[in-house]
C-alpha cells in the first residue's frame, strides 16, 4: 500500500508537467484548428528562461546583501519566466502562424516544426554543449507519513499546477477574454463580427499556453535540474498525445488526460521493467484511442468551419 | 448618403460571385436586397463586412470613410456596421446573456452598454427570460431574436441582416420583422437580403434585385411588388 501512494504522489508530479503543456496544444486546437508543434520547445525554452532568470535573481540578491527566502525566489522565477516565455508565444505566432492563418494546415505544421528546431539548435549555438543545472532555490525537504515519503517539491509542483490550472479555468470562464476564446473556439470566422479582433485573441492564447509550459518547464527544472535543448521534443510529443487523449481543444479532457498518462507511465514501471515503460504505456493509449478516437471529451464536429 | 457601395467584384478561388454591384442607402432607410439562392446576396453583405475581400476596383463608402481601409472587428467597433449573418452562427456554448456581453467586447461606454442591453430586452423580452440558458438549447424563433439582439449590442448605426426570415414560423417572421421596425425607428438603417421576397418588400421602403452577381432592377416597394417581371420570378405570380 505504502508503495502504491508513494508512485501515486510520483505519478501526479510526472502527469503535472504533461497537463501543464497539453493545455497548451489544447487551447490552441481549440480557437485556430491548428496543432502549435513548437509547443514543446517552447517548454524548453521557458525552462532555460527559468534558469536565466533564476541566476540573475539570485546574483542580485546576492549583490545587494538580501537575505530573501527560497520560496519566494522560485514564485518570482516562475511568475517572471512564465511573462517572457508569454512573449515568445506571441512573438511565435505573430511570426510563423498569422501568415498562415488561411493556408493549409499542413503547412502551419511544417513551420511550428521547423521554428522548434530553429529554438533547439539557436540554445544549442547560444550555450554550447555543456549541461546547465537549473539553481537549487528551495532545500529539499523529506516528510512522512507512515511509510511514504514525499518531498516539499513534490508538493510544491503538484499544488503549484493545479493553482495554474485552477487560475486558467476562471480566466476561461470568467473573463471577457476568456469568454471570446470560447466563442471562437465554437466558430471563429465570426468572431470578428463581434467587434472581437481575432488578432487580440490568437496571440492571447498563445502567450497563456507558452506561460503554462514555462511554468511546467521550470518545475521540471525543479525535478530534474539538468536541463538539454532536446528536453522539450519527447516531452512535447507525450504532451501532445495527452492533448489528443484528452479530446482536441477540450482544457479539462488535456488536464485530466496529462495526469492520466503520468499514471499510466509511472503504473507500468511498477509491473514491468523500466525499459518498457513508453512501449506498454503508449500501447495502452493507443488501445484507448482505438475506442474512443475523438478522446475523452472530444467530439467529432466540435468546430465548425464555414463562412 | 450613409452607403454607397460602387463596382463591387468579389471572386471566391477565381469564380466571380459579384459583378459590378453597386447601390447606396441614406441613414435611417430600410432597403432590401432581393434574389435567388446563389445570386450574390449574402457575399454583397460579407463584403461590406469585409468577411470577403473585394475585387480591386471597387468602392465601398461609409459615412465618408473608405471601408476597405477597415479591418473587420473594426467595421464593427468604430464603424457601428452590425451584421446578422445567414443561418444565425450564435455561439451555442455561450450563455443568451454572454453571447449579448461578448459583442460589447470593443465598446468602452459602460452607460451605452447598460441602455442598450435593456432596450434588446424591452425588444426581445424572451431574452431576458433566457438569459442563462445557452444559446443551442433556445428555439429557432429565439435563436434568431438572440442574432439580432446580439447585432445591436456591437453597435447599431446599421444593420445588415442576412435572411432574418430563414427557418421561422410565419407568426414568428412577422414579430420579427415588427421588431425589426422598431429597431430602425431608434435610428438604425437597416439592409436586408432575403429570398422571401414578398415579406421584405412589405418591410422596407425600396429594392433592390440581384441577378447573377448584378443589379438588375431598383426601385421602390411598391414599384418592384407590381413589376410584372419581378412578381413572375419572385413572387409566384
Amino acid at each position: 500500500m505504502a508503495f502504491f501512494m508513494q508512485n501515486v504522489i510520483n505519478a501526479l508530479q510526472w502527469g503535472s508537467f504533461y497537463a501543464l503543456i497539453a493545455l497548451g496544444y489544447s487551447m490552441v486546437y481549440s480557437i485556430l484548428m491548428l496543432f502549435n508543434f513548437t509547443h514543446g520547445d517552447i517548454f524548453m525554452t521557458g525552462a532555460y528562461i527559468g534558469l536565466g532568470v533564476a541566476t540573475a535573481l539570485l546574483a542580485l540578491v546576492a549583490a545587494l546583501g538580501w537575505s530573501l527566502p527560497g520560496w519566494l525566489l522560485l514564485v518570482a522565477t516562475i511568475i517572471i519566466s512564465m511573462f517572457i516565455t508569454s512573449l515568445l508565444g506571441v512573438l511565435v505566432e505573430r511570426v510563423g502562424y498569422r501568415p498562415l492563418r488561411s493556408a493549409p494546415r499542413a503547412s502551419a505544421a511544417i513551420t511550428g516544426l521547423m521554428i522548434g528546431i530553429i529554438l533547439e539548435y539557436g540554445n544549442l549555438a547560444l550555450l554550447g554543449t555543456q549541461r546547465l543545472s537549473f539553481p537549487e532555490l528551495i532545500q529539499t525537504t523529506t516528510y512522512s507519513v507512515g511509510s511514504v515519503y514525499f518531498t516539499n517539491k513534490k508538493i510544491f509542483i503538484v499544488v503549484v499546477a493545479l493553482l495554474l490550472m485552477v487560475g486558467l479555468h476562471q480566466f476561461i470562464q470568467k473573463s471577457r477574454w476568456g469568454m471570446a476564446m470560447r466563442a471562437m473556439s465554437y466558430d471563429f470566422p465570426i468572431v470578428p463580427l463581434m467587434g472581437v479582433s481575432l488578432n487580440l485573441i490568437a496571440p492571447l492564447t498563445f502567450a497563456i499556453g507558452s506561460a503554462l509550459a514555462a511554468a511546467g518547464g521550470i518545475l521540471y527544472g525543479m525535478a530534474y535540474p539538468v536541463l538539454d535543448p532536446f528536453m522539450g521534443i519527447l516531452l512535447g510529443w507525450k504532451s501532445f498525445v495527452a492533448a489528443i487523449l484528452g479530446g482536441r481543444g477540450s482544457i479539462l479532457g488535456a488536464a485530466l488526460a496529462g495526469f492520466l498518462l503520468g499514471f499510466i507511465e509511472i503504473f507500468t514501471t511498477m509491473v514491468f521493467p523500466s525499459t518498457f515503460r513508453d512501449l506498454i504505456a503508449y500501447s495502452i493509449i493507443l488501445l484507448i484511442l482505438t475506442f474512443r478516437p475523438y478522446g475523452f471529451f472530444g467530439q467529432a464536429h466540435s468546430t465548425q468551419l464555414r463562412l | 448618403m450613409q452607403l454607397r457601395v460602387e463596382n463591387l467584384h468579389v471572386s471566391y478561388d477565381q469564380i466571380r460571385a459579384l459583378h459590378g454591384v453597386s447601390f447606396s442607402i441614406d441613414a435611417g432607410e430600410i432597403v432590401c436586397i432581393i434574389g435567388a439562392n446563389g445570386a450574390g446576396k449574402s457575399t454583397t453583405l460579407r463584403a461590406i463586412s469585409r468577411l470577403v475581400p473585394a475585387d480591386k476596383g471597387a468602392g465601398l463608402r461609409f459615412e465618408g470613410h473608405d471601408l476597405l481601409a477597415f479591418a473587420p472587428d473594426k467595421v464593427v467597433s468604430v464603424l457601428g456596421i452590425s451584421h446578422v449573418p445567414e443561418g444565425r452562427r450564435l455561439f451555442g456554448n455561450l450563455s443568451v446573456l454572454e453571447n449579448l456581453q461578448l459583442a460589447t467586447f470593443a465598446r468602452r461606454d459602460p452607460q451605452g452598454i447598460k441602455r442598450d442591453m435593456e432596450r434588446v430586452f424591452s425588444i426581445f423580452p424572451r431574452l431576458l427570460e433566457r438569459r442563462t440558458q445557452y444559446a443551442a438549447t433556445l428555439s429557432g424563433g429565439e435563436q434568431q431574436m438572440l442574432a439580432v439582439g446580439r447585432a445591436y449590442m456591437t453597435g447599431h448605426r446599421m444593420m445588415l441582416l442576412d435572411e432574418p426570415s430563414m427557418g421561422l414560423a410565419p407568426l414568428m417572421m412577422l414579430s420579427m420583422f415588427e421588431a425589426l421596425k422598431e429597431i430602425n425607428r431608434d435610428g438604425t438603417t437597416i439592409l436586408l437580403v432575403e429570398q422571401n421576397a414578398r415579406l421584405a418588400l412589405k418591410f422596407a421602403q425600396r429594392g433592390y434585385v440581384i441577378e447573377n452577381g448584378r443589379i438588375v432592377l431598383e426601385g421602390s416597394s411598391e414599384a418592384l411588388l407590381n413589376d410584372p417581371e419581378v412578381k413572375k420570378a419572385y413572387l409566384g405570380g
